[in-house]
């Protein structure tokens, strides 16, 4: 089989020209439901003993080609999407926990996961044990016998901190667990986890992949190289199904089975489901996905590089710049650049912060990522605010804290627009 | 170490291939085996079950077979879904009736590796495709599969024929 580059499997993967009407786009197939040939057929595609489309909550032929096409950029087996990159996470979960299991998380991570792993989760009896991203063995020392998968980011939302995915895939690989890597920040372009050892990557496909701020969109990609049956943990994948009949989606579906059970079972009866019509505004963003990531990296270094020339910055967090202690991080796992979502912090706190995102006027103040549109964000008087101080403190949050996305602009225009705005 | 295939190998045996004994079928509607033979005999494949617990019954509506020297001429290919171990005197046994039966492919299914054995089957002239699925590999190459999302790992820029046709596997 041919060996196709990123940018080609970035237009092509999983999109042919329409089997119907030879339409070269996909089209958009808005339609809940799908006929049956006839009732053995329809018993058949319940059974999962054929492939075809049944009913738009479980798969629809628009976003199959969206599953495919970010699988093949991650180098996996298959895809599944989901309604958000919560709703991703959410149907991961799903599939890998029991009441009562744990999983370790590093605890530098998007606030909404926060929330989500240790408030949402806990009311389902799953447990988060947290750890830090740049040190693999504080994750080998949260491991018991309740613990059922390792999580990080590969590239950490807000702070930029890049994981040490290679250490923290032999921590799971010791421990016997999937090792699932959110790659929302990092996009398959600057980093691929499979590589470094990942069993399962998530995304929020929202931010780089749709890449221009118009969809929400969520999507999860397996490696294919978890054992499910070694260690008994997953029985979702492992013990005859009730609502299946007794098929065992491990031995059934071999390398592609999380996903099978993820869709067959999680999606089907959570109905976290993506529609169709973002599908395609997704899969239309990947296309350009490497052009605009080049981008983004470079804009963002000379960006940092500026502020951290300038006089009323006190710091900048960027790994991308020589003097950041993760510099020899992104050489390692992310050569091409090191992201374009990042934090600084002004002399002047808190007011400087708020009178920067009153005065910006390329830069728009809301809570997003990865658009093409540049993007600014002052966490302390926002996404923050609820917090004590010194909570705001610990998760990277001061007052004095700003978080960029940088986008694909003329960068002299993006460093005039900070530049006056600083005042 | 896990053998390796081109696409185009795999493609012109599905496409060739006609008549297909399954050995280690199951009439169990949860086990794999039946899976694939409900999913082949769909695509148009005439498969012959063999299983020494079922001859002389039905599985999906076809005589099963005790062993391969009782199948009757002829058969294109068997698809072995026992462990690697029994792959080894299945192998033989196949060997033994390939002029026979005009035997052109000997098959084992997903995690099923059994080098000796297919070395002496490649011997004899052979094909042998070990650790794949005749079913995943139909709905990979054909295209079907995409429904299920699964990385197909194939690019194609004509538009394909109509699935329950084949696809691109179609056969004359």
């Amino acid at each position: 089989m041919a060996e196709y580059g990123f940018d080609t499997l970035a237009v092509h993967a999983g999109a042919q020209p329409d089997p119907a009407t030879g339409a070269r786009i996909t089209p958009i197939y808005q339609t809940s439901a799908y006929v049956f040939d006839n009732a053995d057929q329809a018993a058949a595609l319940f059974n999962l003993q054929v492939f075809g489309n049944i009913y738009s909550r479980i798969m629809n032929p628009t976003v199959a080609v969206m599953e495919e096409r970010i699988a093949a950029l991650e180098g996996g087996t298959a895809g599944l999407a989901a309604a958000s990159g919560h709703a991703a996470q959410h149907l991961v979960f799903h599939t890998l926990m029991e009441p009562g299991g744990e999983f370790i998380s590093a605890r530098q991570l998007y606030g909404g996961s926060v929330n989500q792993f240790g408030q949402a989760f806990a009311k389902y009896d799953w447990h988060v044990r947290w750890a830090d991203a740049t040190e693999a063995d504080s994750f080998a020392r949260q491991v018991t016998d309740k613990t059922r998968a390792i999580f990080c980011e590969s590239i950490a939302n807000p702070g930029g901190v890049i994981s040490d995915l290679e250490g923290i895939a032999r921590v799971a690989e010791q421990a016997g667990v999937p090792l699932i890597v959110d790659n929302t920040l990092a996009s398959p372009y600057l980093i691929r986890p499979i590589e470094w050892g990942a069993h399962i990557v998530v995304h929020s496909a929202t931010k780089f992949l749709g890449g221009h701020g118009n969809s929400l969109a969520g999507a999860i990609v397996e490696a294919g190289t978890f054992d499910w049956a070694k260690s008994g943990k997953y029985p979702t994948l492992t013990d005859e199904n009730p609502s299946y009949h007794g098929i065992r989606f491990y031995e059934t579906f071999g390398d592609f089975a999380f996903c099978v059970a993820a869709r067959a079972l999680s999606l089907r009866d959570v109905g976290s489901c993506l529609a169709p019509q973002n599908a395609v505004l997704v899969l239309t963003g990947i296309e350009t996905l490497p052009l605009r990531m080049k981008r983004h990296c470079e804009n963002a270094l000379a960006v940092a590089e500026w502020l951290a020339r300038d006089q009323r910055v006190a710091w900048v967090n960027y790994a991308g710049l020589e003097s950041h202690p993760l510099y020899p991080a992104h050489r390692k796992y992310c050569p091409k650049g090191a992201g374009s979502v990042y934090t600084f912090g002004l002399r002047g706190g808190f007011d400087a912060g708020m009178n920067l995102v009153n005065r910006v006027r390329i830069f728009s103040h809301l809570a997003n990522i990865g658009d093409t549109r540049s993007l600014i964000i002052h966490p302390a008087s926002t996404t923050h605010r609820q917090l004590s101080d010194e909570d705001r403190i610990k998760t990277g949050a001061g007052p004095e804290v700003v978080r960029l996305s940088v986008g694909i602009e003329d960068v002299k225009d993006l460093i005039a627009d900070l530049d006056q705005a600083m005042g | 170490m896990v053998p390796n295939y081109p696409d185009a190998l795999i493609a012109r045996i599905l496409r060739s291939v006609k008549s297909i004994a399954m050995v280690g079928a199951s009439p169990n509607p949860a086990r794999p085996s039946y899976f694939a033979m409900k999913y082949l005999l769909d695509k148009g494949f005439n498969i012959i079950p063999v299983n020494p617990g079922q001859a002389g019954k039905e599985i999906l509506g076809q005589k099963v077979y005790a062993q391969i020297s009782d199948l009757p001429a002829p058969v294109d290919m068997i698809d072995i879904f026992r462990n690697a171990e029994a792959a080894g005197p299945i192998t033989d046994e196949a060997i033994a009736n390939k002029d026979r039966l005009q035997l052109k492919v000997l098959w084992m299914q997903l995690g099923v590796i059994n080098e000796e054995a297919a070395k002496r089957a490649e011997a004899t002239g052979l094909t042998v495709i070990m650790n794949r699925c005749p079913k995943i590999e139909y709905g990979r190459l054909s295209g079907e599969i995409g429904w299920f999302g699964v990385n197909r790992r194939v690019i194609d820029n004509r538009k394909p024929f109509a699935f329950s046709q084949g696809g691109s596997l179609r056969r004359g």
